[in-house]
């Protein structure tokens, strides 16, 4: 097979060194019974050649990745700088594994630490971990940890949170027999913070919250702040990074835990993964956070450094008492947005915010001076919930033009027909806005 | 002194690195359109030049050790060499521009992917259904303990305990403890395998399975597996298969032929995709047909021509992460299967378990090592008699072997064996890289002998020193304060 590296001769000196026959005398102890009796029936192997050009075939009915994309709904088509590709494609990160060798593995034991500081910087949050699987699983994760801090089992969920984070939500609560209670949303898209209200009781520990939220609009935060200090339970936010380059940080109306989707901050769209999760916390609730935390020390010459830190909370330590069974993360997509974030810096981040907000607001300006289309809720960040008659023909039209509009909403409610949930980067041009808006019908 | 350089510390007000081409669309007043309580001030990120950041990267790099840099057994881990093929494949455009929620029309090729994938190691482990959603191999085992919960509770049963093994990953009472289970421990006998008669007695309608690794954590074939099989299904309980280490038997056995229900897979692990650092990964899970319709939300499916993403899961536990899983990673497994087949595969596995039980060989003059006992692709010694001899521990030895250009096994795992050194070879390392790494053991052991304060203070010739972690854990310096 390819990639072993011995010569035949090596493996008869290896086989002699052992003083048996050959491989097969190394499975002796396995019975004969449990054995596979015949070979696995896989395609035959393939030439790096033929590798290559039947997966590019494959890619190739990939269709929509060549498309002008404006959906959005959790992942976004941001600009991935060739500078992030070129360094996370650096096989000493690459093929490293978690640094548990700290002398020798300072390079991702420094950019975590960046990176913590990074997402701390951003969300407003004293603490970060090293990152989750993605930002539905962060939820997850916030909501066990919450409920351990505050020793009960409820959390209430609004009803303007991404549905898909719901269910990974509610899943995790049915492993930690947690009762996830989604509420509804307005008719303007918002959370309805009466409902919420009205959810709430002794047994909630938290109000989870999404800014901006799964419609693309702006929840009005104050509220989640007052109801979570009246009720003294804790806020857990939701929040899409690239937006946290113009809002402010949850830490500002409230938050005790931040969570959400990294994946915009340099990792491409990969049909869903591998993406990351964030997880920013106050410091009094660090020992209660999941996954590696990475902290600064010094070596035996007084060397600033980096290790692994507080392990006492986690699985190979603590085992069935851990706050979370996570190992693997995402390092390699948290280190993309380590190196992201330094590369556009503070302006860039900005000005990336600002371009995909400056561009949703040009496509809602427009589409307002047309009757033949409805915003519904103006107040976003960059992505908006727009009615159209007859939406299944003019999607259609759209692809045909090598266009995906949006997100159809009634994909996650069926009662939310001929609604189109369109989102904007800092890729989209001027030019496809018109052209977007020409196929929804405003001319 | 100032150490490990931070791209903080490069920083200089109105440096630039990354410039967006002019805006085209008219200017937003933010205090209008977003709100102005909602509008923030700058955030405080670096500012640097393009190259200012490809230096500090790639010097950053530099002071880390992967696979391509030197050999790393580290044990249960699998860290093989990855092939580079699959990261050509897994960054075609085709693939990395594709958002999760585009047609499926337009979307056949991941689809595909995905559904041959799931086939595979369908055919691979002996298993009837796979889902890719777990993003790594915890991820994987919390989604097989949900599924057996989801399952019991559908055939009203109230079972509160998972048994593991007492030389189980720490994972392994994680995932079933945050899947709501009781944890009891069972025993290992003098041999290092499950103690069958003590699994017995703690089998009963109480349990709702085992959580197993075969080869076990100690590198030893569970021989009993059909006993266990049979002892766990007779009291209506299931078998879970922790696939950490399949690389030791890929084509030899198959944890469906051995009366598994359940199995997780690190495709990170066997599969040759790279570990990132610590990840991503993928944890995918297989299953017995009875457990199809537990498994998460959405599946790949098959009709006519067409693949598509089914949601029909009547018992589904819904899901467990916002997409589809880390098919980036996916990818990268499957071109992995598509160049080795069933040959190479079964390959993959007897050359892993000779290049570990050739390295054993080597070694275990060295250390305390359990006789006669047929290690599979990775092995344990215990550095007791170093302790005892010279006053050096386990610790020092991997410390010392950084110097030497080696990432050090696995140290102080499995929890039942003193002083442990738990080496993974893999099988895509050389005869004369494990004969390096048995001389450097052994000049290791020289200095050993010599006095214990050389290998104490190592390791010497790395970027940093012997870093202080009692100072980080009670500091707590988690973010750069300037």
């Amino acid at each position: 097979m390819r990639f072993i590296s011995h010569a035949p001769s090596e493996i008869e000196e290896m086989l002699e060194t052992l003083s048996i026959p050959g491989v097969k005398s190394l499975f002796d102890d396995v019975p004969n019974d449990v054995k596979l009796a015949r070979d696995m029936n896989l395609p035959r192997p393939l030439s790096e050649v033929e590798l290559k050009r039947e997966l590019l075939e494959i890619s190739k009915k990939n269709k929509a990745a060549d498309y002008v994309n404006f959906i959005g709904a959790g992942a976004y088509d941001h600009h991935v700088p060739a500078v992030v590709k070129a360094m996370v494609s650096r096989s000493e990160f690459y093929t490293s594994y978690t640094p548990y060798q700290a002398e020798r593995s300072q390079g991702t034991l420094a950019a975590i630490f960046e990176y913590q500081t990074m997402i701390a910087k951003l969300t407003g949050m004293d603490v970060v971990n090293a990152s989750i699987y993605d930002g539905a699983s962060s939820l997850g994760e916030a909501i066990s940890m919450a409920c351990n801090i505050k020793k009960k089992n409820k959390v209430v969920l609004s009803g303007s949170i991404h549905p898909e984070y719901v269910a990974t939500a509610k899943t995790y609560g049915f492993g930690a027999e947690i009762d996830v209670v989604p509420s509804s949303y307005t008719t303007s898209y918002e959370t309805d913070w009466k409902q919420v209200e009205g959810l709430i009781d002794g047994k909630t520990a938290a109000l989870v919250i999404s800014m901006p939220n799964f419609f693309g609009v702006l929840e009005d935060v104050k509220q989640a702040q007052e109801i979570t200090r009246k009720k003294g339970i804790m806020l857990i936010v939701s929040a899409n990074p690239v937006s946290l380059g113009l809002l402010k940080p949850p830490s500002d109306y409230g938050a005790d835990i931040v969570v959400g989707e990294g994946q915009p901050l340099g990792n491409p769209l990969n049909f869903g993964g591998p993406y990351l999760g964030f997880m920013g916390t106050k410091s009094q609730f660090v020992r209660r956070m999941p996954g590696r935390i990475v902290g600064e020390t010094v070596d035996t010459d007084g060397k600033r450094a980096f290790v692994l830190t507080l392990q006492a909370r986690e699985q190979h330590i603590r085992r069935e008492k851990a706050t979370s069974n996570i190992c693997s993360n995402q390092a390699l997509n948290a280190l993309a947005s380590t190196i992201y974030l330094s590369y556009l810096g503070k302006k860039g981040l900005n000005d990336v915010a600002y371009h995909s907000h400056a561009n949703a607001r040009y496509f809602i300006d427009e589409a307002k001076k047309s009757g033949n289309v409805k915003i519904i809720n103006p107040k976003v960040f960059n992505e908006v919930v727009v009615e159209v008659g007859d939406l299944d023909k003019k999607y259609q039209e759209a692809l045909d033009h090598k266009i995906l509009p949006g997100l159809k909403l009634d994909r996650f409610f069926p009662k939310e027909k001929n609604k189109l949930m369109v989102a904007f980067t800092e890729k989209r041009t001027k030019q496809e806005i018109q052209k977007l808006l020409e196929l929804l019908g405003v001319s | 002194m100032q150490g490990i350089p931070l791209i903080f510390e490069k920083t200089k007000t109105g440096k630039e690195g990354f410039r967006l081409s002019p805006l085209e669309v008219p200017k937003v007043d933010l205090s209008e359109t977003l709100g102005e309580d909602i509008v923030r001030d700058e955030v405080n990120l670096p500012e640097v030049s393009e190259l200012d950041v490809i230096r500090h990267y790639t010097e950053l790099s530099r002071m880390n050790f992967g696979v391509d840099n030197g050999f790393y057994p580290l044990g249960s881990c699998t860290m093989k060499y990855n092939p580079k093929i699959n990261e050509e494949v897994a960054a075609m455009p085709g693939f990395t521009e594709l958002h999760p929620y585009a047609p499926e029309e337009i979307s056949q090729g991941t689809l595909e992917v995905m559904y041959d994938t799931q086939n595979l190691l369908a055919e691979i482990t002996g298993m009837d259904n796979f889902t890719l959603q777990p993003a790594a191999g915890a991820h994987g085992e919390l989604t097989g303990i949900l599924i057996i919960k989801k399952y019991l509770e559908h055939k009203g049963e109230k079972r509160t305990k998972i048994i593991v093994p007492d030389s189980a990953h720490g994972t392994n009472p994680a995932s079933a403890s945050h899947g709501g289970f009781d944890i009891i421990k069972v025993k290992s006998d003098s041999e290092g395998l499950v103690d069958i008669e003590a699994l017995k007695e703690l089998v009963n309608e109480d349990v709702a399975a085992l959580m197993l690794t075969n080869p076990n954590t100690l590198g030893l074939f569970e021989k009993n597996i059909f006993e266990i099989s049979k002892i766990l299904h007779e009291k209506g309980a299931l078998l879970y298969y922790d696939g950490a280490n399949l690389n030791a038997v890929m084509g030899i056995v198959r944890p469906g032929d051995m009366g598994f229900d359940v199995v997780h897979l690190n495709l990170h692990k066997t599969f040759s995709t790279p570990h990132g650092g610590g990840g991503p990964g993928s944890g995918a899970v297989g299953v017995k047909a009875f457990l199809r319709d537990f498994l998460p939300k959405p599946l790949a499916a098959q009709k006519g021509q067409m693949y598509y993403l089914d949601y029909d899961i009547p018992h589904s536990i819904g899901k467990i992460h916002g997409f589809y899983g880390n098919l980036g990673v996916v990818l990268k497994a499957y071109a992995y299967i598509k160049s080795l087949g069933a040959k190479g595969l079964k390959e993959a596995s007897e050359i892993a378990t000779l290049n570990a039980s050739y390295l054993l060989k080597k070694i275990e003059d060295m250390f305390e090592v359990p006789e006669d006992i047929l290690f599979k692709h990775e092995f344990v010694v215990s550095c007791n008699n170093w302790k005892e001899k010279f006053g050096v521990r386990a610790l020092d030895v991997a410390k010392r072997l950084l110097d030497y250009g080696f990432h050090p096994p696995t140290i102080y795992f499995p929890l039942i064996v003193d002083e442990a050194l738990m080496v993974e070879p893999t099988e895509t390392e050389s005869k004369d890289t494990l004969d390096a790494f048995a001389d450097a053991l052994r000049k290791i052991y020289q200095e050993a002998k010599e006095g214990p304060d050389f290998l104490k203070s190592a390791p010497h010739d790395t970027p940093v020193r012997r870093v202080d972690e009692v100072k980080a854990a009670r500091e707590m310096k988690l973010i750069y304060e300037g």
